[in-house]
């Protein structure tokens, strides 16, 4: 039951990001921390995420997600975290008063000091990528089929074609054929893989399941239930290729097609959104453009690694219980960050020119293209290189990250503007 | 033992439940058939859901006649059946000086067909009106009478209204052919057994030719499925608050751009005569031509925030227009042909069907009356058909309110429309029950937003499976054969194909 009506921090969302912020606001002094999720249990999508690979960064460990889950819901109700499960967040104000519906507590509102926004993110459907066809049943988002799979226990088809080579598309792939599913491929209409390398290789490649480069759906057909798809190889401007059509069977069609952050609630509190991430634009403590209003994790912008949304959902978190504590704005003046060459976003959008006298500040990016090539990352002002660093190549489908330490302070405080590239060395 | 009935319907489509819902006022039992597991699956579930005006048919028709009639009913019918409807008014929008000319065309034609209400406006006023209109426009006819409204709820309130008077729905139960006593109808038989009626009365809209010439009716008459593609867009991103036609071609009042009920702006449909009348599909000829369509009149529309897709066919006849001097051959069919007893004959009722829904039922009820039926008025008759509670549109009070009475109302399943668990339970135990997803969906609007129901899905399966004690393999989509799912996990050693 309820302690409050007022809480110093309320987070939104019991993801990786939720959690992780709940610990964190808690640990940095925040007396009444509230987790409010709308499913029976805490945990958010990494519940239906039973594969491995989820800890690697932050306990050296390789777990399932909802093991790596519970290790954050134990510590946050062994420090006095509270839970609010099966309930909806329907309004957020500006002013930090939240409209809550559940079937248990009713139609209610508390208010909080600081809010942690953690709703995570949603899968692109069928429409916005507007796949022509008829409109039966048996195409489904490979999320929703994995939480049929992996959580309700059902097989939402047979003979799986999925569209997209994003994680969760692969990650299925395997997972219905274990369950003794057919899964005849993979397409993706890009000439590069969108998900990681290493799900490629775990999840495709080691189960003999296709994957079809620069290939995409041109028609569904079937009245009541998929009966088969039509696919087309595409040119490099996604243009069909004439001739290269291919009716194949099957009764269930699986997207993975891509992730846009959920920001509904945000939109409702006045919280401002960059249109490329379609995350709120964030300052270094991940604090939005309303006060007091903070957002972590796949909210922000879609992650590669769940890790490093644990870890955007620390700073985001104990940032809100300073500002809870506080209870003045804090007055800061910014340093934008720009995406340059190469360079699709990067979050934060601004630096608080004092930022880095409290130490490292990491910027995340992701790159427009894949450069299979050594690269050099680099974060510049007007008038010269603040850092640069090299990796041995770039990939749309996995972040990248530089970080700013408090040695280059004085480059970050004297910038008009900082801009991040990412080029071949060849090119330098 | 067949059961015997007054009136059989055949097709629970909004044409089909509004005559029922107008037959169930008078003594007799009336019975509607529909081959489909739900209300509406046809042409009611797919089309633009306008109430218009009714400057658009030829003068003289049927057509016009049941328009502009049938749209003067709905105020009386929005209050006694409570759907969404606005009486919002509609625009057509002429683009350039060239297009001036037809709105003169649409203004006489709309006298003549007694439409009221209707006036000029400048091309300035327009711009003042719509600020999204293309800066192009040159002048605009306003039709205050135009109206839109959830077509899908008009259905199945007039079919839940029929059931409360008593009429009964039998679904999955599709007509094959007519019992006959001479040339008079005695009743239909179907997949699931035969009926016996006094009356039967065509309401199978796609499918009403293939109805009438089992019945040795208007052998020529041929249904032709006009295929119309539309898009929906997500209201966070975009609304338009008015309802815009371009001015008419041949092919029809044109590709639309408007507000809905439910505050989604769509555009569509495109007119493209096809031969399969299941063919509902979409195709990328089509989507770009609604597309290029609705820019010519909101230019700035942008594509990325289009939420859904889909298509409709609209049942277009070959029926010449019964009034002497009037050259029209896609008019409406309400009759009671000479050369069978027994039979009410309709066919052709494309748009617009909608409106003129409640006139073609009133219509019926006429014709039965002139070949003699004694019509006797029920004593406990009750027009009213009252709404369920739609969290969504309340107010915070109103919403405290709601799920103190009903805890269940509290529960959100869909996260995009905030769809309640209160509201789902009692669309599955309605006058007439939502048994499959759709038609969840449709009535709720439940999985209509931006994430198309991917997060509904599984919670919404599992709520049909508990309340219709059922499997989670049994829920369908839209009705036998379209299941969502296909076993249990962990059956060892299955392998679901070669």
């Amino acid at each position: 039951m309820l302690t409050k009506e007022t809480y110093d921090v309320i987070v939104i969302g019991s993801g990786p990001g939720g959690l992780a912020a709940a610990i964190e606001a808690k640990k940095a002094g925040a007396q009444d921390v509230l987790v409010i999720e709308r499913d029976v249990e805490p945990g958010g999508i990494l519940l239906q995420c039973i594969h491995n690979g989820f800890g690697l960064q932050n306990f050296k460990e390789d777990l399932p997600g909802p093991e790596y889950a519970q290790r954050y819901i134990n510590e946050a109700r062994a420090i006095g975290v509270e839970f609010l499960l099966d309930t909806m967040v329907i309004d957020v104000t500006p002013q930090r008063r939240l409209y809550l519906s559940s079937q248990r507590h009713g139609y209610f509102t508390l208010d909080a000091r600081a809010i942690v926004l953690a709703m995570g993110c949603r899968e692109r459907t069928r429409a916005q990528i507007r796949i022509p066809g008829m409109r039966p049943s048996g195409v489904f988002t490979a999320g929703t089929a994995q939480r049929w799979v992996n959580v309700e226990g059902y097989m939402p088809g047979k003979n799986f074609v999925i569209l997209g080579s994003g994680d969760i598309g692969m990650i299925m792939a395997r997972r219905l054929t274990f369950e003794g599913a057919k899964v005849s491929r993979v397409l993706e209409i890009q000439s590069y893989l969108s998900g990681l390398s290493r799900n490629y290789v775990q999840c495709l490649q080691d189960w003999d399941i296709p994957l079809q480069l620069q290939h995409t759906i041109k028609r569904i057909m079937g009245k009541n239930r998929v009966e088969a798809i039509e696919t087309v190889a595409v040119d490099d401007h996604w243009n069909f290729v004439p001739g290269s059509e291919e009716i194949i069977p099957c009764d269930t069609l699986l997207l993975s097609v891509g992730l846009i952050p959920e920001n509904e609630l945000s939109k409702k509190a006045g919280v401002l959104l960059d249109p490329i991430t379609g995350g709120p634009y964030v300052d270094e403590r991940f604090q939005t453009s309303v006060p007091g209003i903070f957002a972590a994790g796949n909210v922000v912008h879609v992650y590669d690694l769940v890790d490093y949304v644990s870890i955007a959902g620390d700073t985001a978190g104990m940032h809100a219980a300073r500002y809870a504590a506080a209870e003045t704005q804090h007055e800061a003046d910014y340093v934008p960050l720009k995406a340059g060459k190469n360079v699709r976003y990067v979050v934060p959008h601004k630096l608080d020119r004092k930022a880095l006298e409290n130490g490292n500040i990491q910027l995340q990016l992701r790159v427009t293209r894949p450069i299979e090539e050594d690269v050099w990352l680099e974060v510049r002002s007007e008038s010269k290189s603040v850092v640069r660093r090299s990796e041995r190549y770039a990939r749309p489908g996995e972040m990248v990250t530089i970080m700013l330490k408090p040695s280059m302070a004085e480059e970050v405080r004297q910038a008009a503007s900082l801009t991040v590239d990412v080029y071949p060395k060849a090119e330098a | 033992m067949q059961e015997k009935y007054d009136f059989v319907v055949i097709g629970a489509g909004v044409i089909g439940c509004m005559i029922a819902r107008w037959l169930s006022r008078y003594e007799g039992r009336v019975l509607v058939i529909e081959k489909e597991a739900d209300l509406g699956m046809g042409t009611t579930a797919a089309n633009t859901s306008i109430v218009h005006a009714g400057y658009d048919p030829v003068p003289g028709s049927l057509k016009a006649r049941m328009n502009v009639k049938g749209n003067a009913m709905w105020d009386q019918l929005k209050a006694e059946l409570n759907f969404a409807y606005v009486r919002s008014g509609d625009y057509v929008i002429a683009i350039g000086e060239e297009e001036l000319p037809a709105l003169d065309t649409l203004m006489i034609q709309g006298k003549k067909n007694g439409v009221p209400g209707m006036i000029m406006i400048s091309g300035e006023e327009m711009r003042a009106r719509e600020k999204n209109i293309n800066p192009n426009v040159s002048g605009a006819l306003w039709a205050s009478t135009g109206g839109i409204c959830d077509c899908f709820q008009v259905n199945v309130a007039a079919g839940e209204n029929a059931a409360m008077n008593g009429a009964e729905f039998k679904f999955n139960t599709a007509f094959e052919d007519f019992i006959m006593e001479g040339d008079r109808i005695i009743g239909i038989k179907t997949n699931r057994g035969d009926f016996l009626s006094r009356w039967v009365i065509n309401c199978a809209g796609l499918y009403s030719d293939v109805v009438m010439h089992k019945a040795g009716v208007r052998p020529e008459f041929k249904i032709r499925p006009r295929k119309g593609e539309y898009m929906v867009f997500d209201r966070a991103d975009i609304q338009i608050d008015n309802v815009l036609f371009p001015v008419p071609s041949e092919a029809g009042k044109g590709i639309m751009v408007t507000n809905t009920v439910h505050g989604n702006t769509i555009i569509g449909p495109n007119a493209q005569i096809i031969d399969d009348k299941e063919d509902t599909s979409t195709t990328i000829p089509g989507m770009n031509e609604i597309w290029e369509g609705a820019q010519k009149l909101i230019p700035s529309l942008d594509r990325r925030h289009v939420i859904a897709t889909f298509a409709g066919l609209r049942a277009m006849g070959n029926a010449p227009c019964k009034t002497p001097g009037v050259n029209y051959n896609k008019d409406y069919i309400i009759e009671i042909p000479e050369n069978v007893r027994g039979f009410v004959n309709l066919g052709g009722i494309e748009s617009p069907g909608l409106a003129s829904a409640p006139a073609i039922a009133e219509e019926v009820i006429d014709l039965l009356k002139d070949a003699g039926e004694k019509l006797i008025e029920k004593k406990d008759w009750n027009p009213i058909r009252p709404a369920r509670p739609r969290f969504r549109n309340m107010t915070h009070a109103e919403r405290q309110e709601l799920c103190e009475v009903d805890p269940a109302y509290g529960r959100v399943i869909c996260r995009c429309e905030n769809v309640t668990e209160g509201e789902i339970i009692r669309e599955i135990h309605a006058p007439i029950p939502a048994i499959t997803y759709d038609a969840i969906k449709r009535r709720t609007w439940l999985g209509t937003g931006r994430c198309q129901g991917s997060f509904d899905m599984p919670r919404v399966t599992a709520i049909l499976s508990r309340e219709l004690g059922i499997s989670p393999l049994e829920v369908t989509k839209r009705g036998n054969g379209s299941e969502f799912l296909s076993r249990q996990t962990k059956e060892l050693g299955v392998q679901d194909a070669d």
